[in-house]
């Protein structure tokens, strides 16, 4: 299909390839994941409230436990992150797509069908003579083997788990190529690298970190499933094996995990500050050099998840420095924040305030992490609430508010009206309230001996654990509070909100000097681009003329595709095979894989 | 085949296919070196036989890896045939890739069967856990080879693929030697290291 004009239905979202109606995809589907996940916080929070709870079973709570972390890793935040590298990333660097717009469709179609796999466990006990609600993963976000093998878990809880974390990580692995590429190889002329916004610098890092630390998670979960479906001892203690190797494995992925969950977020805070702040990043060299650097030492620290395994002093000692030493330009980001913010012409947008707030609870996040770093302390904390306030803080006053800032942001890029302020400030406070509120008395319960993972507790656990749980379970609610404000307030502009224009915040980045949303084909003419914020008047660069509004001349656009999808359907249903002791659903699930491969392979499509 | 990407200028000069090839093949690098380090960690391990040096065929594993090696060679002789147009020895390089290729799996198979024979299979102790799903998944790489340059070799005998298409046979022939290299690896690790 050659022509610039928009097609519309249903249809059209099935076979899109367009990088914005994918980002638009991928924002809507990990949105409502998100609301999933915080549901099942929810429940946990009011099951704690009191002593005693009585609220849902201790197995309902296992599943509760696994399946938000689960699903806020793998189904909220990464996809979440993945909207934005989609809608985003080609736009700044002008680009008309991604490198290979039919595989980014296939990433996004392998997250939802991976995703639905695995939330497919509430509801099909039935189908295994159990009841609804009993067979989601119940063994922990990060499912430590011995507890994972069928003796222990005889039940399909564990396979949709192994199975589902596998497909979805092909959905990262194929983004991951994709975005590598795409950074790489379409920058728009005299987009030099270290021209490149820095929200983009910090999506390459991310995809260097998931391309090299998913095929680690994805040989640990192919160990646990020839464990579970064929026999074999890979985690079998009376065979000689070692339970430990897959925390090693685990952890060997998790740690980059964590750098794959934050630095995008650290990306757009580098982005919305200097906008708002009417100043280039401080130091953007610097903030570009740390991110890297994190991304490399990111892979040499992930022993201090395991302190308390005994790994030996002289393991203990290293993982405790390296720990220690990755603080340095993770703290080297944040004075570079500050500094930005400092003598600028501020501007109190709501998406300041995320960014703003993230740093301040990434501060506090960091802090109880650097704790984290010395074993005896580490020993003390692990497996209690103190482990909980610390990643909320990251991954809640970190990525999440990083991810909000993002939305408020560019969500007037994406949809072409802003978000309400009013609303926008309302939802920042009650969700800055509402987490410290939840998190940070988790800090002082778990040092006072409450251990995560326990689905009730005594009246007499310890000395004000009880009003400490009650504390937290009011700060949730808070938070949900806070969230039904947002979904308000991005359901309120659809038909009442300000019109957004190209740029209604003077954005420095090409994304701003087209319209909003973006024609299909992005930019009616591709831009130059002579300095780092090409859109602002420097000592030595006049500010870049946005393109003409209607292009000179015609633009060709890759049509749609139906065969990623297809492709992508083979993998629940090879998936299926093993769940329903079925071999010929595994032959079905091959061919479909083949024959969207090849008709993919070989149908005309020109980018 | 889709060839027009090679005629668009890239900010690398670098075709965005390989490129991305290259990244994949990075990828894998952590994926058979997690397998590789299992086996390494798990060696001498097992509690109950057979152990590695009762069952390892050296000799005939030896023959296994010329073939694969060899394999190579013809991959770099089809590569160059359609690079220069000679779309005769072109056919002729690819379907011997491939083939040398079928024999290696051939290989394989007669190498599990027989370990099965002797008493060793998927269940039996650490080392066959670690050795079978690390020489399979090395297989089943094999195979895709195989399958891709099968369906080289069939474009090739429908007139389809022609010097433009070098870039799709230089990519699979990246991943062919990328398997290659790997089975070296292993071969070294698992069968002369003992």
């Amino acid at each position: 299909m050659s022509g610039t004009h928009e097609a519309r239905g249903l249809r059209s979202w099935l076979l899109t390839t367009d990088h914005k109606r994918i980002g638009l995809l991928y924002f809507w589907t990990a949105f409502a994941f998100f609301l999933v996940g915080g549901l099942e916080a929810l429940v946990i929070r009011l099951q704690l409230a009191q002593p005693e709870g009585r609220l849902v079973s201790a197995e309902t709570f296992n599943q509760l436990f696994t399946m938000h972390g689960t699903t806020m890793v793998f189904l909220a935040l990464m996809p979440l992150s993945a909207s934005f590298f989609n809608y985003i990333v080609p736009l700044q660097i002008g680009a008309r797509d991604v490198a290979f717009p039919r595989l980014n469709a296939f990433s996004y179609w392998v997250f939802l069908l991976g995703g639905l796999l695995m939330n497919a466990s509430w509801f099909v006990g039935p189908l295994f003579d159990a009841g609804m609600l009993s067979v989601a993963p119940n063994a922990g976000w990060f499912g430590y083997a011995n507890l994972t093998e069928r003796q222990f878990s005889p039940g399909p809880n564990i396979d949709f788990w192994v199975l589902g974390l596998q497909i979805l990580g092909i959905s990262s692995l194929a983004a991951g190529f994709n975005f590598i590429v795409t950074i790489l190889n379409l920058r728009a002329p005299g987009m030099k690298m270290m021209r490149l916004p820095t929200f983009t610098w910090m999506t390459l890092v991310t995809q260097f970190l998931i391309i090299t630390a998913f095929p680690v998670i994805t040989v640990a979960l192919v160990f646990l499933m020839f464990d579970r479906f064929f026999g074999t001892q890979f985690y079998v203690h009376q065979a000689g094996a070692t339970p430990i190797l897959w925390q090693h494995l685990f952890w060997l992925f998790g740690h980059p995990e964590v750098y794959i969950l934050i630095l995008p977020a650290m990306g757009i805070v580098s982005e919305v500050l200097p906008t708002f702040s009417r100043k280039p990043l401080f130091g953007y060299t610097v903030v570009v050099y740390s991110g890297v650097l994190i991304g490399f030492m990111g892979w040499g620290v992930w022993s201090h998840h395991m302190f308390a395994v005994g790994l030996g002093p002289i393991a203990d000692a290293v993982f405790s420095a390296t720990t220690m030493l990755i603080a340095v330009p993770t703290g080297v980001k944040i004075f570079n924040w500050i500094a930005t913010l400092w003598g600028g012409d501020i501007r109190g947008t709501t998406a300041l305030h995320f960014a703003v707030g993230f740093i301040a609870m990434f501060i506090i996040g960091g802090l109880s992490g650097v704790s984290h770093a010395s074993p005896p302390a580490d020993l003390q904390q692990t497996d209690t609430y103190y482990v909980v306030a610390h990643i909320h803080y990251v991954l809640f006053g970190g990525t999440i508010f990083g991810l909000f800032a993002g939305m408020y942001y560019w969500w007037p890029k994406m949809t072409g009206r802003r978000l309400g302020e009013r609303l926008g400030k309302a939802h920042f406070w009650l969700t800055f309230i509402g987490m410290n509120v939840a998190f940070f008395p988790m800090h002082l319960s778990g040092l006072l001996g409450m251990p995560r993972r326990i689905y009730t507790y005594g009246p007499d656990l310890g000395p004000g654990i009880a009003q400490l749980n009650l504390v937290s379970t009011v700060g949730a609610l808070l938070v949900a509070v806070a969230t039904l404000v947002f979904v308000w307030n991005m359901w309120r502009p659809r038909r009442h909100g300000e019109a957004a224009g190209n740029d209604p915040w003077g954005g420095a980045t090409l994304e701003w000097s087209i319209p909003s949303p973006p024609p299909v084909y992005n930019f009616s003419v591709i831009p130059t681009v002579e300095s780092r914020l090409p859109r602002w008047k420097t000592e030595h660069h006049a500010a870049m003329r946005d393109p003409p509004a209607a292009p000179p001349a015609p633009i060709h656009v890759p049509g749609g595709s139906v065969w990623p999808l297809v492709t992508a359907l083979g993998l629940p249903v090879l998936a299926l095979a093993p769940l329903a002791h079925a071999l010929w659903l595994a032959f079905l699930g091959a061919a479909i894989l083949l024959i969207g491969i090849y008709r993919w392979a070989f149908e005309p499509f020109e980018v | 085949m889709t060839h027009a990407a090679a005629t668009h200028p890239t900010s690398m000069g670098l075709d965005s296919r390989k490129m991305a090839f290259w990244a994949f093949i990075g990828s894998e690098c952590l994926l058979f070196g997690s397998l590789i380090s299992t086996y390494l960690v798990y060696k001498g391990r097992s509690v109950v036989g057979p152990y590695p040096h009762e069952i390892l065929n050296i000799p005939f594993t030896s023959f296994s890896t010329f073939d694969l090696l060899m394999s190579s060679l013809m991959m770099v002789l089809a590569l160059a045939a359609v690079q220069r147009g000679d779309m005769k020895w072109a056919k002729i390089w690819l379907f011997a890739t491939a083939f040398l290729g079928l024999i290696f799996l051939a290989g394989q198979v007669y190498e599990f069967a027989s370990f099965v024979h002797e008493g060793l299979t998927l269940q039996t102790n650490l080392f066959a856990c670690t050795f079978y799903v690390l020489t399979g998944t090395h297989g089943a790489h094999v195979t895709v080879g195989v399958l891709w340059l099968l369906t080289l070799w069939v474009r090739a005998l429908q007139g389809k693929l022609g010097p433009a298409h070098a870039i799709t046979v230089e990519i699979s022939g990246l991943y062919w030697h990328f398997v290659d290299v790997v089975w070296i690896v292993i071969f070294t690790v698992v069968y002369l290291i003992q």
